[in-house]
């Protein structure tokens, strides 16, 4: 076992390992606040909106599908255990478990990110994409505010109190396989549709327009940093193949687990902040 | 101090972290469905926090780690914060004063 | 006095001495080097290039100006130069300057380290910063941005022609490479200290440089997300600032400014750092105020977040949040102060000797004291009202920022120039090019001062007929700048083969760089890893002791 000044591991500049380790902690932490500030504009951005927009902001969560929402945020979570367990085996220097617990973690980041793709899929098929051919017919409660079309809106801005779609099946137990998030995205008529000015809450769709917009930035840029975290997951899987590394030396996959937790932190604001507005 | 920085925690204590924070999450969306006015706010961040505090202090290691690390951590929360409080300032004090153009035209 | 690793300086007669400069000189040597002097020496020509291309628009700008009417450049042209000269200025030569050079030259040398904490990181933040700049030159040579530096929307993100997404793009790269610097330093110097190298026998330099690190960790994200929604609304069509949706254009100023305030501070604070270490060195005396000076470099950099809605008072910004902001602007002006103050206390029976760095940093204190305090005639809210917007602040800023932080750079790389390029530059044309840029700076920007109170807006190719010879005395003034500046970027390199071969210690000066390294220093900075036993600036020949 090579001692803590002449290992094998040791960079030439650092005097020792422990020295070498502390720094890639301290500056991965410092990495992490940097992004705490980069999300933390979003986040902002989404404060000064949700306070100026409350309904609209209500009314697009509501659009969205709190059963994939909560699904993910489990598997994110459950990731968050397993590269845990991937940097506990790492610390024991066993080769094996590493390997079994990155691919699971990778794994888990990739069925988040399948979801990811039903979710803006849906949105999709729902012309709520922020632009110029944005459609907010309303849903639930709430109801396309105003008289006619409002151009900046887009797309149709036919006034309709009540939904577009046909009738889906609003049980969510039973996601549908094509549509199975629309069950939610769709506008729940059966259940809470009642007569115009009975609990019905008016939404201008330009400001839903600025909650979906905000949706995807957040979620869009949440996903981008899982898409490079998997990209990592990769990169790590190789060398630990290589038996890069030993119970002395697994900095980088420690350094990626902080990482991962981060975005797994990032997710576990995003969820409620944008799932759970206004949901009673 | 080189003990600490490596210390080694029991997969117990991390599922037992992991079955803490899916509780969490199971009671951010139930309070979610409660009306609790602005309270639900307060609620659900609070929860969240609560959550990432655990996440930051057990599966990333900060209970472990020399101090220096939490004012890194927690001042990037802070700072994010201030950048938050500031900047709402502005919104939410317009109109206040007459013939101040107030903000939600 | 001069420590043994010192005498390495001598070499037999015939023999070459190595160090960093020579000890490889092939192509990849300089491209894949993990040397942090080497990556200080890259980051110094891809600055340099940048300030001249700021120097040119400005130089046209400068020319259209002259006359009251519009007439040697468009409109729109006019508009494009003084972007290009802010954006080039700004992101792409005054907040890397002194960090990515001197800093990354320096940080180790000064604290007894063999190089920063992560030196791959430290070379691929010079290729991002490149890479962010070269994104930016694409724009330029493409037909320009007329946005202005600060990128307003609705403008910037739905009206403008022009390459307003690569200009962003651009910033948002080389923000990283700043990020990731800035980290690279907290790190270093936190983890690498020489044994004896506590935190307060630490030069001011490393404190500045500190304090910057921090600002640019936590400032600069936001930019960058900023201009991520800038590209987003104007390349995707998300509404996100656009009032037709009911999008807020202040929301942006609110988050452009986040940062860009404290930006400010990342261009200012390493030239406080310079300026404590030469004036220490030429007046042969410990920095009166140690303590006051290092702990005001962390206040400035974090009261300097509080103060950015300065920028907003006349934006719709609500009046309350104005007094806040101003409040708080006026409170980051004392440890500013603090620092002036100490400085010239440490002038007083010091034993003065006026090298050149020590002239330019000289000007430096007249001439940011002069900028710093017409920032506060800015931060009173009446005040702005009338000011804001005109060529007072353009005066304003270019005080702090070319009379301040281009002064300290000069200053700086005249200090270390030895130690660098281990040889002197003439010293008498020097001094005369630094005499000619103070008075062509003031010349050019007090004029300025003026004509703003009188009311000339900023970003104007026209005025008003009684105001030319105002903005004569201006472009006169420029000329004479440029000048100065022109003599400097020809004698340094002249040096670099003709001047002088220096010795390990010119200036006689206190502090790890100058004691126990040669000029330039080896490769491996130390031949013997230094311990440090006495404080900071522990001036003795020529000291008086007051």
């Amino acid at each position: 076992m090579s001692d803590a000044h002449s290992s094998p591991y040791l960079a030439h500049h650092f005097d020792d390992m422990e020295q070498q380790s502390q720094a890639a902690s301290f500056g991965m932490w410092i990495f992490l606040a940097q992004e705490i500030m980069f999300f933390g504009g979003l986040f902002c951005g989404y404060t000064v909106y949700r306070a100026k927009f409350p309904e609209a902001f209500s009314a697009g969560s509501f659009s969205l599908a709190i059963h994939w929402g909560l699904f993910n945020t489990v598997v994110l979570i459950g990731s968050s255990l397993t590269m845990a367990l991937a940097v506990r085996a790492a610390q024991l220097g066993r080769k094996a478990g590493i390997i079994k617990w990155l691919v699971i973690t990778m794994v888990l980041g990739c069925v988040f990110l399948g979801v990811k793709v039903i979710e803006y899929k849906a949105k999709i098929d729902h012309h709520m994409i922020p632009g110029q051919h944005f459609e907010f017919h309303g849903g639930g409660k709430f109801v396309v505010a105003g008289h006619g079309d409002e151009g900046a809106a887009g797309g149709h801005g036919e006034v309709e109190a009540t939904h577009a779609e046909p009738d889906e099946a609003t049980d969510h137990d039973a996601p549908a396989d094509d549509h199975g998030e629309t069950a939610a995205d769709v506008d729940h008529a059966e259940s809470t549709h009642e007569g115009n000015g009975h609990g019905v809450v008016e939404v201008d769709p330009n400001q839903v327009e600025i909650f979906v917009g905000f949706y995807f930035l957040m979620t869009g840029m949440h996903a981008l940093h899982m898409v490079i975290g998997v990209g990592l997951i990769i990169w790590l899987l190789v060398l630990t193949t290589k038996n890069r590394f030993a119970a002395e030396y697994y900095t980088p996959i420690e350094m990626f687990g902080l990482y991962w937790h981060f975005v797994d932190i990032v997710w576990i604001f995003l969820f409620p902040l944008l799932y759970l507005i206004g949901r009673h | 101090m080189s003990e600490t920085e490596h210390h080694i925690c029991s997969v117990r204590l991390y599922v037992t972290i992991f079955s803490a924070l899916m509780v969490f999450t199971v009671l951010t969306v139930l309070a979610a469905s409660v009306n609790m006015g602005v309270m639900n706010n307060v609620v659900m961040l609070g929860i969240a926090v609560v959550k990432a505090a655990l996440v930051i202090s057990v599966f990333m290691h900060l209970k472990y780690n020399p101090k220096i690390l939490w004012v890194v951590a927690i001042g990037a929360f802070v700072w994010l914060g201030v950048m938050i409080a500031l900047t709402l300032s502005d919104f939410l004090s317009r109109g206040w004063m007459p013939n101040q153009p107030a903000s939600w035209l | 006095m001069s420590a043994p690793g010192v005498e390495a300086n001598e070499v037999a007669p015939g023999e070459r001495r190595v160090h960093y400069l020579n000890w490889a000189t092939t192509v990849k040597s300089w491209l894949l080097t993990l040397d942090h002097k080497r990556v200080c020496i890259l980051y110094l020509c891809t600055i340099t290039f940048y300030f001249l291309v700021g120097g040119v628009a400005a130089t046209l700008f400068r020319i259209e100006l002259m006359t009251p009417q519009g007439d040697f450049l468009s409109a729109e042209i006019y508009n494009k130069m003084f972007t290009m000269h802010g954006v080039a200025m700004i992101f792409f030569f005054l907040v890397p300057s002194i960090p990515a050079t001197l800093g990354n030259f320096l940080i180790p040398l000064m604290i007894g380290a063999k190089d920063v904490a992560f030196p791959r990181l430290n070379l691929a933040t010079w290729y991002i910063f490149t890479a962010g700049s070269l994104f930016a030159l694409f724009a330029i040579i493409n037909g320009g941005v007329d946005t202005g530096w600060t990128f307003y929307t609705p403008y910037s993100s739905t009206y403008a022609n022009g390459h307003v997404i690569a200009a962003t793009f651009g910033v948002f790269v080389a923000g990283f490479a700043s990020i990731l610097t800035g980290l690279n330093f907290i790190v270093t110097v936190h983890k690498m200290r020489a044994p004896g190298m506590t935190w307060f026998r630490l030069p001011l330099f490393i404190w500045a440089q500190y304090a910057t690190s921090i600002i640019m960790v936590l400032g600069t994200p936001v930019i960058a997300i900023t201009m991520v929604l800038i590209m987003v609304e104007r390349g995707l069509g998300v509404g996100i600032f656009d009032p037709a949706l009911g999008g807020d254009p202040v929301l942006f100023q609110h988050l452009f400014w986040f940062y860009s305030h404290p930006a400010v501070y990342i261009m200012i604070l390493p030239g406080f750092g310079v300026i404590s270490e030469v004036i220490a060195c030429f007046c042969r005396k410990r920095v009166f105020g140690y303590e006051f000076i290092a702990f005001s470099s962390l206040a400035i950099a974090i009261i300097g977040f509080f103060v950015w809605g300065h920028h907003l008072f006349v934006s719709s910004q609500s009046v309350y949040a104005g007094l806040i902001f101003s409040f708080l602007t006026f409170f980051v002006g004392v440890p500013t102060a603090i620092k002036i103050f100490n400085w010239t206390a440490t002038l007083y029976k010091g034993s003065v000797s006026f090298a050149t760095p020590m002239l330019y940093a000289l000007g430096f204190i007249g001439l940011f004291t002069v900028g710093g305090l017409t920032g506060l005639y800015l931060s009173t809210l009446a005040i702005d009202i009338h000011l804001h917007d005109t060529y007072f602040v353009v005066a304003h800023f270019h005080y702090v920022m070319v009379g301040g932080m281009v002064l300290a750079f000069m200053c700086g790389l005249h200090f270390w120039w030895p130690k660098i390029t281990g040889r002197m530059y003439p010293q008498m044309t020097a001094k005369f090019a630094s005499v000619v840029v103070f008075i062509g700076f003031n010349l050019t920007f007090f004029p300025q001062f003026i004509v703003g109170y009188l009311g000339m807006p900023r970003r104007y190719y026209e005025y008003p007929e009684q105001w030319q010879l105002l903005q004569l005395l201006s472009t006169a003034g420029a000329s004479v700048l440029g000048f100065g500046f022109l003599m400097v970027l020809c004698y340094l390199p002249y040096s670099l083969v003709f001047g002088k071969k220096a010795g390990p210690n010119p200036w006689q000066a206190k502090g790890l760089e100058w004691e126990e390294t040669t000029s330039p220093p080896s490769a491996h900075n130390f031949e013997k890893d230094p311990v440090v036993t006495e404080e900071a600036y522990a001036y003795t020949e020529g000291a008086r002791n007051v």
